[in-house]
């Protein structure tokens, strides 16, 4: 009876365990196991406590002025059992959590290093071959290690998929490890508090299969040593601007051309207001399409916004690009 | 008043309000130790992570002033107890000139505290980031003595400022609770049942000078 | 002191503001607390108000990669106001909280006393109280801090905020509480009536006398760590600053040495009024004694030794980080020993549903969710994924909200009676407890769901998909408001019209209610001699 119980509630707990994000790793699942039982035991220990004494105020509700009450001054069997049993179990969970945490700190041997350093407010992960960049790319299905820097103050590397997080100290390193075993786009957070955008301070580690990790790594290298404007002519094939924005002449594909357009004062948008496009309009129209639409398109740009998708390199890159068709 | 004792009056008399007053003042100490304390845990953890940095910066400490001033106040300590002993045998007198002798061992105390702030500070020697170590060096120079190693050395003097200073302020209150005493002492408060102000001074003072005890090697003859 | 005419209590005995601004007797003293720590509590209630009214919804980022707040005008402000919110209320409510308002009043009354030890010393603490909270005003108001409550070096260091008096603020506060606590080790030790042994002792005074222990014991070192940090920035000593060889994260263990036993400084005296409180309405001795007050005396003893499990993930050894964990393991247990007997304390008694009794019942339910969300986080690896996100955000509510302010209604509604002479309206009081106890779970039980998806704390923006439960619980915020304002009105409503109290409205056991309502300056006409243990209903 009891053991059905039990079991019916493991399966209870792990749907709440669904309130956890993705797995992203076999840790993510150990710690989330381990989750599960300490939900578990915590769901039991409530309905005992709780449902005691709500059971005890009902049956015992007073009647009268003058009950006469039971002179129970204590029961020692009962205490010691009370006080062992939770110990036992405060033990096992301790000791599960020691095996886990110690998987967590123990560095794998040849895992692929990439330096993380927070500054404020942005994560940069840098490669063994000089590749820079603001999300984390990692390669799937191999050991990886983070080594943590920060530059001013405390911050820490959160990965909510992964159930890891490390603070970044300034003045030495840390590190943590990981072995993701689920390709797609994770959230990385600051999690220790580092001022005015801590709450902005959120980037992706994205996890590719091995070939696009090496792909990526070898055109990053390639791009960053490009001169700006050449490095923005391929941002704008790769992130397909080009398929809606012609660059040679003043024809338009689906959107407005780009071409001679840095400087152009007199751009007309949608409510007949002219403005200048200058970087910022240029930024502006590149992260958040919507906020400006040039008269002739609309209501709404087809264009999805950039915001969080594009590095500010990037979009530097880009305007420096746009600047030039002339 | 019972006996020439103020006894308060959820006190059962003179005994039960002296030995909870002296309770509260030990009470007291415990937190004053506890926080010097904090002081030394931090000392000792970069003491042990930086040796040669604070052996460097022990160097600029003249270990003779420091020893004058231990002897002052272990001098002070006893003149202190004498003050209290002959408030608890009537002699108000000679309990004020033992106070006044405190007091002035306290003062000397501070005198020579100042004579080493300003040649250090003579010497471009300030705590933490504000160390001037373009100046220390060229008065360094100037003796022909090696330029400073340690890249870090402002800790040291971190520290020192630090812990002095804390326990100089104590110095400083301590004087003016001893005038107090001194003031009440001659205005004939104190007699052998009631003495319970003094007492308590006595050992805020005992536990300053332990301090001291403590601070002396630990800052000048490190290293 | 003047010699109360016949017929007047400690309230009448004198008049004027002058007289209670210079008043020793520690009752006067406690309603003095009283009054300072709600207009404080009402603030840090504001604070949290706005804080949860800007989390009400996500805001969309612009172009320009700023976002504008739903609420407050910049994520500056939201920081700002957090720290305000958590500084007042750690500093000016909670820790001051129960002791000085509760414990002023009824510790010497359940004792016997005549009044604490050092009365002056009393009344200087609530100076110094007033003082430090001046001062933290004075920063609030005309200037700005964005530290967040617990002041983390090197961000403290390099912050162009105020800090430097914010933590000067902290630390005269800080000396109030040591003052306090010192005065009540010595009350207990010295002034209990003939035949009130120890172990004669309200399980109040035990925990009184247990917080005292860890006040005295835990707040200099708060005292030196807010010393050093001030220094740091006047002078840059470099002791916490990585760029001398310093450490931050020292910071973090010297500042945590204090403040995890202040945690207990907070719980504690909450568990003492529980005792009381489900004993009377019980109608009922309490089960196991010995037990509580030993494992109040236990809590404080292990609380010293716990402090590295706020920094589990912040670059400390694994070992220590396993030991921690394993003493964290340990103070569960004397928690979970007080939760057992006071269930079983209900049983075969006779159980009154008044609305402190259901403050206690309220904080049972709240505690013991407060306390198994408590194991889960001093286990490592779970609290690796859940340090520093909401889940710990709900967990130290329901711990300190949930338990502790529970207790400070219930015990407030208690001896309301006592401290004043008259009762209140006992259905506004249930009905503010009805809002209070629906908001906060609704507050805050969200809040553990939000932190297991992930979203970190001290957060003013967050992902979209975080929404939808940020939404309840600023909807539960609001309940919370309305459930305070209904105490107000009980309160105040109680203090005007509220019908003559008789000595012992309860019949409750313990000394306190044998003398009159209100007391008389004095106390007690006679001295009391206690015969008997605080709780022989026979």
């Amino acid at each position: 009876m009891l053991l059905w119980i039990l079991q019916k509630l493991t399966v209870v707990m792990a749907q709440a365990d669904s309130f956890m994000p993705t797995q992203g790793t076999e840790i993510a699942k150990s710690v989330d196991n381990l989750y599960a039982f300490l939900l578990v035991i915590s769901l039991v220990s409530c309905v005992i406590v709780i449902g005691g004494m709500i059971y005890f105020a009902i049956k015992y509700k007073r009647k009268s002025a003058n009950d006469v009450t039971a002179y129970i001054t204590h029961d020692t069997r009962l205490e010691i059992l009370w006080s062992v049993i939770p110990l036992i179990l405060f033990l096992f969970v301790f000791a599960w959590g020691w095996v886990i945490y110690h998987d967590m700190r123990t560095m794998p041997k040849d895992a692929l290093e990439i330096h993380v350093t927070g500054k404020q407010w942005a994560w940069t992960a840098e490669y063994k071959n000089g590749v820079k960049s603001t999300e984390v790319v990692v390669p799937v299905g191999r050991d990886v290690r983070l080594i943590l820097a920060a530059e001013d103050v405390l911050h820490s590397f959160y990965v909510p998929s992964f159930r890891l997080k490390q603070d970044a100290v300034p003045g030495r390193y840390t590190n943590l490890w990981f072995h993701a075993d689920k390709l797609g786009d994770f959230h990385v957070f600051c999690a220790e508090y580092c001022g005015t955008q801590h709450s902005g301070m959120i980037t992706k580690l994205r996890v590719v299969t091995q070939e696009e990790f090496d792909q990526w790594l070898t055109t990053e290298s390639e791009v960053s040593t490009l001169p700006m404007a050449q490095r923005g002519a391929k941002i704008f094939q790769t992130r397909a601007c080009a398929s809606c924005h012609s660059v040679d002449s003043p024809a338009v594909k689906v959107g407005p051309s780009v071409y001679k357009l840095f400087g152009d004062t007199n751009v007309e948008l949608l409510d007949g207001t002219k403005v200048t496009a200058d970087e910022n309009y240029i930024r502006e129209s590149i992260l958040n399409s919507q906020a400006k639409i040039v008269k002739g398109f609309g209501p709404r740009s087809a264009m999805p916004a950039f915001q969080g998708q594009l590095s500010e390199v990037e979009v530097t890159a880009l305007i420096e690009y746009i600047k030039g068709l002339k | 008043m019972i006996n020439g004792v103020p006894v308060q009056e959820h006190y059962r008399d003179a005994s039960h309000q002296f030995a909870s007053a002296k309770e509260g003042i030990w009470l007291f100490m415990a937190t004053e130790i506890l926080m010097f304390g904090g002081l030394f845990v931090g000392y000792l953890i970069f003491h042990m992570k930086y040796p040669e940095m604070f052996a460097e910066g022990a160097q600029f400490l003249d270990w003779r002033l420091g020893f004058i001033n231990t002897l002052v106040l272990i001098f002070s300590s006893l003149t202190m107890a004498l003050g209290i002993y002959f408030c608890q045998i009537n002699q108000p007198k000679k309990a004020v000139g033992a106070l006044a002798v405190t007091i002035l061992c306290g003062a000397i105390f501070m005198v020579i505290k100042y004579f080493e702030y300003t040649h250090k500070f003579h010497m471009g020697i300030f705590p933490g980031r504000m160390l001037d170590l373009e100046m220390l060096n060229h008065h360094l120079h100037e003796m022909g003595k090696p330029a400073i190693v340690s890249t870090n050395l402002g800790m040291y003097f971190g520290f020192y400022f630090c812990m002095s200073g804390l326990h100089g302020i104590h110095v400083i209150l301590g004087m003016c609770m001893i005038s107090w005493c001194l003031y009440r002492c001659m205005r004939g408060d104190f007699n052998p049942n009631y003495y319970t102000a003094v007492e308590g001074v006595g050992i805020f003072w005992h536990i300053i000078d332990l301090v001291w005890i403590f601070l002396f090697p630990l800052l000048y003859l490190v290293g | 002191m003047a010699h109360a005419a016949h017929g007047s209590n400690y309230l009448n005995a004198e008049k004027g503001l002058w007289s209670w601004l210079t008043s020793l007797d520690h009752k006067r003293i406690g309603i003095l607390y009283f009054i300072s720590v709600m207009s404080f509590f009402l603030l840090g209630g504001i604070a949290a108000l706005l804080l949860r009214g800007e989390l009400f919804a996500y805001n969309a980022v612009d172009a320009l990669g700023k976002t504008t707040g739903q609420l407050l005008p910049s994520a500056d402000a939201y920081n700002q106001i957090l720290t305000y919110h958590g500084a007042i209320m750690v500093f000016m409510v909670i820790i001051p909280g129960i002791p000085a308002i509760l414990g002023n009043i009824f510790l010497p009354l359940q004792i016997g006393a005549k009044d604490v030890a050092f009365p002056k010393l009393n009344l200087a603490s609530w100076y110094c109280l007033m003082a430090g909270a001046s001062l933290a005003m004075f920063t609030m108001f005309s200037t700005k801090v964005d530290t967040g409550w617990t002041f983390y070096t090197p961000y403290s260091i390099k912050s162009g905020t105020a800090v430097t008096t914010m933590v000067l603020a902290a630390f005269i506060t800080g000396m109030s509480s040591i003052l306090t606590g010192l005065n009540f080790i010595v009350t207990v030790h010295k002034l209990r009536c003939p035949g009130m042994t120890m172990w004669r002792m309200p399980l109040f005074v035990w925990a009184l006398y247990s917080t005292a222990i860890i006040q005295v014991l835990a707040t200099p070192i708060l005292a030196i760590t807010l010393l050093l940090l001030a220094m740091e920035r006047t002078f840059g000593v470099g002791i916490f600053d990585p760029k001398l060889g310093g450490d931050p994260v020292l910071f973090q263990h010297f500042f945590w040495f204090y403040s995890h036993p202040a945690v207990y400084i907070m719980i504690l005296p909450a568990m003492g009024v529980i005792s009381e409180l489900i004993t009377t309405f019980s109608k009922k001795t309490i089960f196991g004694y010995t037990a509580i007050a030993y494992s109040s005396l236990g809590i404080a003893a292990v609380s010293f030794f716990v402090w590295g499990h706020h920094m589990f993930v912040s670059g400390q050894s694994e070992f220590a980080g396993i030991v921690f964990s394993f003493l964290t393991m340990l103070v569960g247990v004397p928690t979970a020993i007080k939760m057992f007997n006071w269930v079983a304390t209900m049983y075969k008694g006779s159980i009154e549903f008044a609305s402190p009794m259901l403050f206690a019942l309220g904080f049972l339910f709240l505690f013991a969710i407060g306390g198994v969300t408590g194991i889960m986080l001093a286990v490592i690896p779970v609290d690796v994924h859940f340090h520093d996100t909401y889940f710990v955000v709900a967990h130290f509510h329901y711990v300190m909200v949930g338990g502790t302010l529970m207790a400070i209604m219930g015990g407030f509604y208690y001896w309301f009676p006592k401290m004043f002479g008259k009762m209140y309206s006992e259905f506004w009081a249930r009905m503010s407890w009805v809002f209070i106890f629906v908001g906060f779970n609704v507050t805050f039980f969200p809040q553990f769901i939000l932190g297991a998806m992930g979203m970190p704390r001290r957060y003013f923006n967050y992902i979209p998909a975080y929404e939808p439960l940020n939404r309840i619980s600023t909807m539960g915020s609001w309940l919370i408001a309305i459930g305070f304002l209904m105490a107000l009105y009980t309160i105040i409503n109680g203090l005007i019209s509220g019908a003559k109290a008789p000595k012992n409205p309860w019949g409750s056991k313990t000394l306190e209610w044998e003398a009159d309502s209100p007391p008389s300056v004095h106390n007690f006409d006679h001295e009391p001699v206690v015969t008997a243990g605080p709780y022989e209903y026979k």
